[in-house]
């Protein structure tokens, strides 16, 4: 075979491969197809590749750190028995109970804010990938889900602290004798966590409706089904890992956000009911969740429990490391590295694709 | 004539009614966010105007003081005290925050070329997963891996007996401050721009990078040189991004911050890394407790409302970082 000299004029022997020729390939090919040797770089260059393993080392090295000191920490306190009793307030930390309470409020917490969030987040991303009429309000809409993901939870439970402290809204929480309403809830919290998720679940969804092929829908209107059909029974079904792996990145979010716990759902060590219908009344009522009880066990907090802090915090990382697994099942063979983490309009940023 | 029911009249078919109950569900969720920011800012109002307006971000006075009077303000209305001078909690959040991106974008340039350009097979598999577990860690475990393990091994390595006395007369050092916040706040922010800028990296198209290395360049010029190039608005989105989510970050810094406000003093030299510092969020965690005295409430308010703020600048921010790629037709 003639070799062909290098030079911008020298015509290719073989196409080159297109950008666009494997979609589902996350990198592209290395440029260097190992044929020079890094020994003979220059300097600054072979620093700069030095640093580069380095940087990558080190990303390594904090994950297993942390994982590691959490499971050495979180395994010498943890007893089984932490996990079945209720926590009691108590000076010494073998007399405040286990943290019983704790995991049931992060379930039940993450249970009404994903109930929330995922219907709201399909139909908020439906509209805006396949009606977005009149478009000023789909761009309104979009930036206001952008403006979501940016705020700081912090500031999303005091606006819900503002909003079920009014006084039409006294049956989701608790009056006082006074008369005010107290505005802290399992239904307040739960409220506000959905907003956490919603931005992960609208994203994830337009992600994968803007995958489907054209020609699904237009086989779907030929066969004279209307637009509403076409979603309902066709796109919408296709795209239910998309809407999976973005509702499990929005239960990781609800997990471990502590801000809205603490100021929104009272952070009380159980689970206090309020009012007389069983169900309801936990809803209504205040209570903690593993991050919350982390945190207020912490040498900052009340508690100041490290040996429980840890063994919560142990619990509370495994629940995520679990839904971590499960969002790589789903996303494997994404074409997009770490799809679904990178926040909602991502491909805006990258103007020079497609 | 006919009468026809209200529905009728409308005359909606399915399609369009489908149509206007997801339009109306987005609609709600804007309404939303446009309530949630005009609500909190008529709730911060009289923090702001008490205060003169601008002189509220002013230096002056320590805040924990300032605070604690404001806690114990009597209870008549007409008497409640609002004076606060915030510019040490805004000087310590833009203090951790500059540090935490500043560093952050080197280590996640560094590390998202690494990715993309020289990590063999095997460690690219190993990333991915690292950098979702990074970034999936809450942030209170953050925040207490670094309260029990890293503010104590400060404490007793790095910082001497003669630097916690020099400033012992303004401020005790005893581990938690400058430096372990933005560390763990780089941390907790290096895995957002990572994925951006990987994504971004390997968007680039291959002839791109590959009439670079016709020519002669070697890899690391030719990452450099062209795809980083190439990729300079998607990092600087990430940035702006990371920067948004550290200036909302609460319960790390409350933890590991140090328990008191204090504007970290930056011609102490090396000792203003061990100084404590407590940023806005953190503040408005610290002070949770005492939301019920109506003039902290709406103290606290303000505080949120200048994060809320900061916050949705940036989104501006960054959006207008891609208009130039506009001029060169790019489409966007």
């Amino acid at each position: 075979m003639i070799h062909t000299p290098m030079g911008p004029a020298a015509p290719s022997p073989r196409p080159l491969p297109s950008p666009t020729a494997s979609p589902s390939r996350p990198a592209r090919q290395s440029t260097g197809h190992g044929q020079d040797s890094i020994s003979s770089w220059p300097l600054m260059d072979r620093v700069g590749y030095l640093l580069c393993w380095a940087a990558g080392l080190l990303l390594c090295a904090l994950a297993a750190g942390i994982v590691l000191v959490m499971f050495v920490k979180g395994i010498s306190y943890l007893r089984p028995g932490l996990l079945l009793e209720h926590p009691s307030a108590s000076q010494s930390q073998s007399g405040s109970g286990g943290f019983l309470d704790p995991i049931e409020g992060t379930l039940l917490l993450t249970a009404i804010g994903i109930a929330l969030a995922a219907p709201i987040g399909v139909a908020v991303a439906v509209w805006l990938s396949e009606y977005r009429r009149p478009a000023a309000l789909a761009q309104a809409v979009e930036s206001g889900i952008e403006m979501i993901a940016g705020a700081p939870s912090v500031v999303l439970a005091f606006f819900g602290l503002l909003i079920f402290a009014r006084p039409s809204l006294a049956f989701l929480s608790q009056t006082s004798a006074g008369g005010a309403v107290y505005g802290r809830s399992f239904f307040a919290a739960g409220a506000m966590m959905s907003l956490l998720a919603l931005p992960l679940v609208v994203s994830a969804t337009r992600e994968g409706l803007a995958q489907i092929p054209a020609h699904m829908r237009e086989a779907s209107y030929a066969l004279g089904k209307t637009r509403a059909t076409t979603i309902r029974r066709v796109l919408l079904p296709s795209i239910r890992p998309s809407i999976a792996s973005g509702t499990t990145l929005g239960m990781g979010r609800i997990i471990g956000d502590t801000a809205i716990v603490v100021i929104l759902l009272g952070a009380s060590l159980h689970l206090e009911g309020a009012g007389g219908t069983p169900g309801l009344s936990t809803l209504r009522g205040t209570g903690s969740t593993l991050t919350s009880y982390v945190f207020e066990n912490s040498p900052a907090g009340e508690g100041n429990a490290p040996e429980k802090a840890y063994a919560a915090a142990f619990v509370l990382l495994m629940m995520v490391l679990a839904l971590n697994m499960v969002v790589t099942r789903l996303s494997s063979g994404k074409p997009r590295w770490l799809a679904g983490l990178t926040g909602p309009m991502l491909w805006r940023w990258m103007p020079w694709r497609d | 004539m006919l009468r026809h029911s209200r529905w009728q009249r409308l005359n909606l078919s399915a399609e369009r009614r489908a149509e206007l109950a997801l339009g109306a569900v987005s609609v709600a969720v804007l309404a939303f966010v446009v309530a949630m920011l005009v609500t909190v800012f008529v709730k911060a109002w009289p923090s702001f105007a008490h205060n003169g307006y601008i002189k509220w971000f002013f230096p002056g006075g320590d805040v924990d003081q300032q605070i604690k009077a404001i806690v114990n303000s009597p209870p008549d209305p007409a008497h409640y005290v609002y004076h606060l001078r915030a510019w040490p909690l805004l000087w310590d959040t833009a203090l951790t925050t500059g540090i935490a991106v500043v560093l952050g974008l080197v280590l996640s340039v560094l590390s998202a070329i690494f990715i993309v350009e020289f990590a063999p097979q095997s460690m690219k598999r190993i990333l991915e997963p690292v950098v979702r577990l990074l970034a999936a860690v809450p942030s209170v475990i953050f925040g207490l891996i670094g309260i029990l393990l890293v503010v104590p091994w400060i404490n007793q390595h790095l910082i001497s007996q003669g630097r916690k006395l020099s400033v012992s007369y303004v401020v005790q050092l005893n581990g938690a401050g400058l430096l372990v916040a933005s560390l763990i706040l780089m941390v907790m922010i290096v895995p957002i721009m990572v994925a951006i800028t990987v994504n971004a990296l390997s968007a680039v198209p291959n002839s791109w990078t590959e009439g670079s290395a016709a020519l002669g360049v070697n890899r690391w010029r030719t990452m450099w040189r062209v795809s980083v190039r190439t990729a300079r608005p998607a990092i600087i989105a990430g940035a702006v991004l990371a920067t948004a989510r550290a200036l909302g970050e609460a319960i790390m810094l409350a933890l590991v911050g140090g328990s008191r406000s204090f504007p970290v003093n930056l011609l102490d030299g090396r000792t203003a890394l061990f100084e404590p510092v407590r940023p806005l969020a953190a503040t408005i965690i610290t002070y949770k407790d005492n939301l019920s005295v109506v003039p902290l409430s709406q103290t606290l308010y303000a505080m949120a409302a200048v994060v809320l703020v900061s916050t949705a600048a940036l989104s501006l921010a960054a959006w207008s970082v891609k208009q130039p790629l506009k001029r060169y037709g790019i489409r966007t």
